[in-house]
Order: C-alpha cells, then sequence, then structure tokens
C-alpha cells in the first residue's frame, strides 16, 4: 500500500532571500531519487506538505510552474517552529517533499479566457506558477488577455522582482506593479493598495473573462466589492484558502470549513461555492 | 450464516484455543472502569461490565503512534529520511466488544480508506482484526443507538455476534473472517440456523425494547448548512463547556488527529495523536489568525461535524453511534441528545419570524 504520508527526498538546491526585511525566501529544491521528479507532477495552484525531520511539515504553496523542470520551488515566510527552522537551514541539507496536494487553478475551464491575477504580500507564489504556466510558448495561445495586479507594502516587499520586471516589459502580458507607499523617487510603477488599483486596471468583466485572486484577509475584503461592482459573477472570481493542517489528504480533520477539506477539496474555491461555506478560514 | 451454541464452561477453552493464531484484546476491570486490552497469556477477559469508559478505537487506532524514524545524524546514511516504523499487523481478535463500537468503525473507514488516499496504518490494522461482538441484553440508560443507525445487536461492522442466552452464549459468523476464527476456536456444536436465529431475534426484541432513549434526525439532511450554522442556540449550548475534550476523546466517531516530530539525541520519530477540534490549537494559524478562536465555535463545530457536514458528505446518517459515552462524560452534562433535537426541530423561517 503507498503511503501518502511519506515525502520525497530532497536536497535543497538554492536559497534566495526575496525581500528586504528578510522574511521572505524562496527554496529551490532537487529530488534525490530518479523518478520522484516524474511522481510529483503537478498543476499551477497546488501545495506540498515541506517536511523536515525532527521539525514537522508545513504546507506551501507550489512557486515554480509545471512548465520549469529539474527543480520544485517555494515561497516560506518565516512564521513559527518550521518555517523558522527552514529559513536558517542551507544548501545542500537534505528534506523532504509530500504532494503535490489540493485541487487547482481550473485550467481546462480556463482555456479560452481572458485571466485577471490580483495578488498581495506573500500569497503570490502559486500566482507566480500561473503567470509562468501561462506564459511558456506552449500555453500562451491557450489564453485570451492577461492582466496581473500585484501589490506590496513597499518596492523591497515584492516577491520576484526580476521577474516582474521582464513580465512589464513584455507585450503579451499587462502587468500592473504597485506598492502601498515609497519614497523611492526612481519608482517608475504604482503607489496605492491593490482594491484601488484594481478598480482602475481590471478589466470590465464579461463571460469571458475570470479573476484569481489571493492575498491577505483585507486585501481580499476590500477588492471584491471592487470587482462585484465591475460586474464580476461570483463564479468567474477564483480564490485560495488557507487552513492550519496536518496531513494535507483530507484525513486529520483540522482545515475543514463546513463538509470542505481546504487540503482536498481546495485550496481554490470560486466565490460561489464559498457563499454555502461557513467563513471558518 | 451459521450459529453455534457454547457451553459457557467451554468458552475459555476457546479463547485459548485462539492464542497461537490471534493476539487477543478484550474489556478488564481496571480499578473502577472496563477498558480494552491486550490480554496477557492466562489473562481472563470480563465480560460484566456495561461498556468500556473508552471506545474500542484505539485497537486500531492508537492514541498515539510511530509513522516514521528518522536519523538526525549526518555521518549515518540515509540521514534525515523517513523510513517506516516498524509495524505489527498479524492477527488479532477483540473480543467483547459491543455493536455500536464495532459499527463505529464503519464510519470511520469512510475517512480513512477513500477513492484518493488510503491510510496504510488505519487500514492494516483494521484488516488485520477479527470483531467478535457481544450482544447488548441490558443497554445502558444514555444508550440511543436504535435511533443512531445502529442497536445491541447490531451486526455491521462484527465478524462474529456472542449472544448470552443464560446459560449457554450463541455465536453467530458474520463473516468469513469470523467464520475462521471460530474453526480455530474448537466451539463445534452448530445449531439449525432457523431456529438459532429465532432465538437471537427474541432476545434483540427484548433487548431493543429497553431502550428508551431516542433521537430524530429526519429533517438534518435538507436544511441548509449555513442557516443551522447560524441558528440562535449555539452560546447556550456552549455557555458551560470547559473545552476539556473528553467527549472526543471518548468517542468512537472521532479521528482527528495531529503530527508531531519527536527527537531524542539524534534520533527522531514522526508520531500521529489524538487530537481534539475542542482545542484552540486545533486551527490556530502561523500568524495568529484563529478561525474557531472562541469556545462556541468549537463546540459548534463538533456537533456541525457529527449530526450535518457528515451527513451532507456520505449521506448516509450521522457521524454518532449512539455509545451514550460523551453524554456520560462530560464533566458539564453537555448532551448530543438534546442538541440534535434543536438542530433537527430547527426551522429558519419560524426563528427568523419570531
Ligand atoms: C494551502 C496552503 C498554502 C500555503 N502557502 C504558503 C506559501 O506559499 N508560503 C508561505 O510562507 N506560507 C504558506 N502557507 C502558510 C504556512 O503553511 C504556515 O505559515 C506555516 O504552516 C506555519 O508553520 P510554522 O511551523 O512556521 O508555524 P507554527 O505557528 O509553529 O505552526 C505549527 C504548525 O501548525 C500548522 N500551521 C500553522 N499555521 C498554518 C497555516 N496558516 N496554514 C496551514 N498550517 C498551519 C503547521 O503544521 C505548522 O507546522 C500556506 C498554507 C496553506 C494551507
Ligand atoms: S466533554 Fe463536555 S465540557 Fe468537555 S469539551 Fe466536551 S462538551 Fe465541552
Ligand atoms: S458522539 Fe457521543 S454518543 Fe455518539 S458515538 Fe460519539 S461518544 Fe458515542
Amino acid at each position: 500500500m503507498q503511503n501518502p504520508y511519506l515525502p520525497y527526498p530532497v536536497r535543497i538546491d538554492e536559497i534566495i532571500t526575496e525581500t528586504e526585511d528578510r522574511n521572505l525566501k524562496t527554496f529551490k529544491f532537487v529530488f534525490l531519487n530518479d523518478g520522484d521528479e516524474e511522481k510529483f507532477s503537478y498543476q499551477a495552484g497546488q501545495f506540498a506538505e515541506l517536511s523536515i525531520a525532527g521539525k514537522g511539515e508545513i504546507p506551501i504553496g507550489i512557486a515554480s510552474s509545471p512548465t520549469e523542470k529539474g527543480f520544485v520551488m517555494f515561497t516560506v515566510n518565516k512564521v513559527g517552529l518550521v518555517s523558522t527552522f527552514l529559513h536558517n537551514m542551507k544548501m545542500g541539507d537534505i528534506m523532504g517533499i509530500r504532494g503535490p496536494l489540493g485541487n487547482y487553478y481550473p485550467w481546462d475551464a480556463l482555456e479560452g479566457k481572458n485571466v485577471v491575477i490580483i495578488g498581495g504580500g506573500f500569497a503570490f507564489t502559486t500566482l507566480r506558477s500561473s503567470i509562468v504556466y501561462m506564459l511558456d510558448p506552449a500555453n500562451r495561445s491557450k489564453f485570451g488577455d492577461i492582466h496581473v495586479i500585484y501589490g506590496a507594502r513597499s518596492p523591497g516587499m515584492l516577491l520576484y522582482r526580476n521577474e516582474l520586471a521582464e513580465w512589464e516589459a513584455r507585450d503579451d502580458i499587462n502587468v500592473h506593479i504597485t506598492v502601498d507607499a515609497t519614497d523611492d523617487p526612481d519608482w517608475k510603477y504604482n503607489v496605492g493598495f491593490v482594491p484601488t488599483i484594481t478598480e482602475q486596471k481590471a478589466p470590465p468583466a464579461d463571460e469571458n473573462t475570470y479573476a484569481i485572486i489571493c492575498g491577505p484577509p483585507v486585501m481580499i475584503k476590500f477588492t471584491q466589492p471592487v470587482l462585484d461592482k465591475q460586474g464580476y459573477k461570483h463564479d468567474h472570481i477564483i480564490m485560495s484558502l488557507e487552513n492550519r493542517m496536518k496531513c494535507g489528504i483530507g484525513m486529520c480533520g483540522h482545515c475543514n470549513v463546513g463538509k470542505e477539506f481546504v487540503c482536498k477539496d481546495g485550496p481554490v474555491f470560486t466565490l460561489a461555492q464559498l457563499s454555502h461555506i461557513p467563513k471558518e478560514y | 450464516m451459521k450459529v453455534i451454541k457454547i457451553d459457557k464452561a467451554k468458552w475459555n477453552d476457546g479463547l485459548e484455543a485462539l492464542n497461537g493464531s490471534y493476539s487477543l484484546f478484550g474489556p478488564v476491570k481496571q480499578n473502577e472502569c472496563y477498558e480494552f486490552k491486550k490480554l496477557d497469556k492466562d489473562e481472563q477477559l470480563d465480560l460484566s461490565g456495561l461498556n468500556t469508559r473508552m471506545s474500542a478505537k484505539g485497537l486500531i487506532y492508537p492514541h498515539t503512534e510511530a509513522m516514521f524514524t528518522y536519523t538526525l545524524d549526518e555521518g549515518e546514511e540515509n540521514h534525515h529520511i523517513m523510513q517506516p516504523a516498524d509495524k505489527d499487523y498479524s492477527p488479532r481478535a477483540v473480543i467483547g466488544i459491543r455493536p455500536c463500537d464495532a459499527d463505529a468503525f464503519l464510519l470511520v473507514q469512510r475517512n480513512f480508506d477513500t477513492p484518493d488516499y488510503k491510510d496504510p496504518y488505519w487500514i492494516q490494522a483494521y484488516e488485520a482484526t477479527t470483531f467478535v461482538g457481544l450482544a447488548c441484553n441490558n443497554p445502558c440508560r444514555s444508550c440511543f443507538c436504535t435511533s443512531a443507525g445502529s442497536g445491541p445487536f447490531h451486526e455491521a461492522g462484527l465478524d462474529v455476534l456472542v449472544v448470552d442466552a443464560g446459560d449457554y452464549f450463541l455465536a453467530k459468523a458474520i463473516t468469513e473472517k469470523g467464520e475462521a476464527l471460530l474453526k480455530v476456536t474448537g466451539w463445534d456444536n452448530e445449531l439449525d440456523s432457523d431456529t438459532a436465529e429465532k432465538e437471537i431475534a427474541a432476545l434483540k426484541n427484548d433487548a431493543e425494547a429497553k431502550i428508551s432513549s431516542t433521537i430524530l434526525t429526519d429533517n438534518l439532511k435538507e436544511m441548509p448548512i449555513t442557516a443551522v450554522y447560524d441558528a440562535p442556540f449555539w452560546e447556550d449550548v456552549a455557555f458551560a463547556c470547559i473545552n476539556c475534550g473528553t467527549c472526543t476523546y471518548v468517542c468512537p466517531t472521532c479521528w482527528c488527529f495531529d503530527i508531531q516530530d519527536e527527537v531524542h539525541g539524534t534520533s527522531g520519530t514522526r508520531m500521529r495523536n489524538w487530537d481534539s477540534c475542542m482545542f484552540p490549537l486545533f486551527t490556530l494559524h502561523g500568524s495568529g489568525h484563529n478561525p474557531r478562536g472562541e469556545k462556541v465555535q468549537r463546540v459548534r463545530q463538533r456537533f456541525m461535524h457529527k449530526l450535518k457536514y457528515y451527513v451532507d458528505k456520505y449521506g448516509d446518517g450521522i457521524q454518532c453511534v449512539g455509545c451514550g459515552r460523551c453524554v456520560r462524560a462530560c464533566p458539564v452534562n453537555i448532551d448530543i441528545r438534546k442538541v440534535c433535537d434543536l438542530m433537527n426541530n430547527y426551522d429558519e423561517a419560524t426563528c427568523a419570524a419570531q
């Protein structure tokens, strides 16, 4: 019987400090055993349990894209026991990855559609995966217009800054980067909160346009009315939830919202689905 | 299926005969209470108690169990890589489990044995076990099994049903696993099955008639989750609860667990331990946010899970077999039967109009 709790052994191959407060680091892992990378075949929007012997496991969204081969990548905020320990690990250290877990953004339904990605703070990880996936030459033609609205407190708090700049320069994606405030005279992008920028830049709603939105609760709270005002239907607004969890496979009972489990039935839900579910997230 | 008559004098001989082929588990009296335990070679089980204080769930799903072991010593091969923990899934027999507890495993199975994922620990332990149940001739006053989808002679989940018929036992094989076990015992006085079934049915009727406590669950399925979730009675229900977790701990159908790493020196074990939705830590995010930070939210979760979410998810009744343990053990007398009534009778429209 296959043991769904057994992580694939991996080696830390690269560590990138993403933000000026040094609280967010990106880890690239390579699988130790032949064949494990193929078994860990994932879609943008899924997550995995990062497993550290002696400390425990944490669920983290997969930040690399299925189109990127040879490694998997995660961006981790330093919060408590496991994430703090991970921040102090070094290249070459051995740990584990269990997954891929959960559902993913509805890539089949999104084919042929315009996609508006709205992200805030460090909840940009699976959104990066999605953007890289859609921009892949083999996939770009499957989607209509792609808009990205991404904000952070300050320029130094944005994730994946080099890639943002690259995307900004392309003409097959509309990127609107914003910060809450900055005193950097060379800042050439937007200043303002994500809901405000969404109001200004998001395309009008229609049957063929879907919004994917991930961010801290306050950002979601104030962005949703903006999307409502622009006419986005609730089954066209896609969100990713987060709840404390242990098993990641719908058994340990921690992450339920009503009868759904964030780990297995989610983490991706439409706003329409969430309206029938107790707000325990 | 075949029914065997067992002279009470021959009962222990049969159990002894099982010893070589199975490890035996059964209720014994410890201090004032009956508890399940693995029987030592000459230890005898005690069937005189009504039901055990703790349910039988720990026999399949231990309170704490090792999943993996590992070494943190970088000089050793495979350091920091999880290795399967040693397990013993050789045949075991549980003797004297009550029908409700055996039935509870079938409800819990839905959680651990799913089309998508299989929990190897629960499944292997369950498959290794033969359940020899003892019918309840005199159910406790707080039992409400008959209206919770189970019953004092309920056969689902059992491999053998043993009925105490006064001077002798009647043992009815329910599954092939049960039949195989009976063969090993050497009890061989097979009865004409029609007559035997009639005798069992009469005792069953007597036992069921003694159950005075019932619940109604007929409306639970139809009501919208958010309506009963927002019902006004939850504050009252939760008022006295001290969030001790006893109700979930004693319950045969509560299955939630935590995973923790334990390290001594450089050797470590990844463990899983029972957990409880009654504890604030159960849902606490690393950020400090807690979706069920208030007591009332946790109490509601326990009842909503058993009496609504489970009902909706599996479409086959409630996540409770009516063993009555949580009712008997709660230090502040919170009673699932009363909460079930409140929920089942809840009518959003009338309540809103008031
Ligand atoms: C689907 C999903 C995707 C996520 N993606 C990311 C991501 O890309 N980057 C990132 O930095 N964080 C992400 N998180 C949050 C991350 O899991 C928590 O910050 C992390 O578990 C905190 O663990 P800790 O040991 O450092 O903190 P502690 O407070 O010490 O937590 C102890 C344990 O509780 C559990 N736990 C605590 N908080 C959470 C939480 N918010 N969600 C789930 N389990 C929790 C974990 O098992 C953790 O080990 C995600 C969470 C979920 C559910
Ligand atoms: S046993 Fe009673 S007091 Fe303790 S958590 Fe359960 S309902 Fe609350
Ligand atoms: S909820 Fe209470 S009565 Fe029902 S099975 Fe659990 S302990 Fe027994």
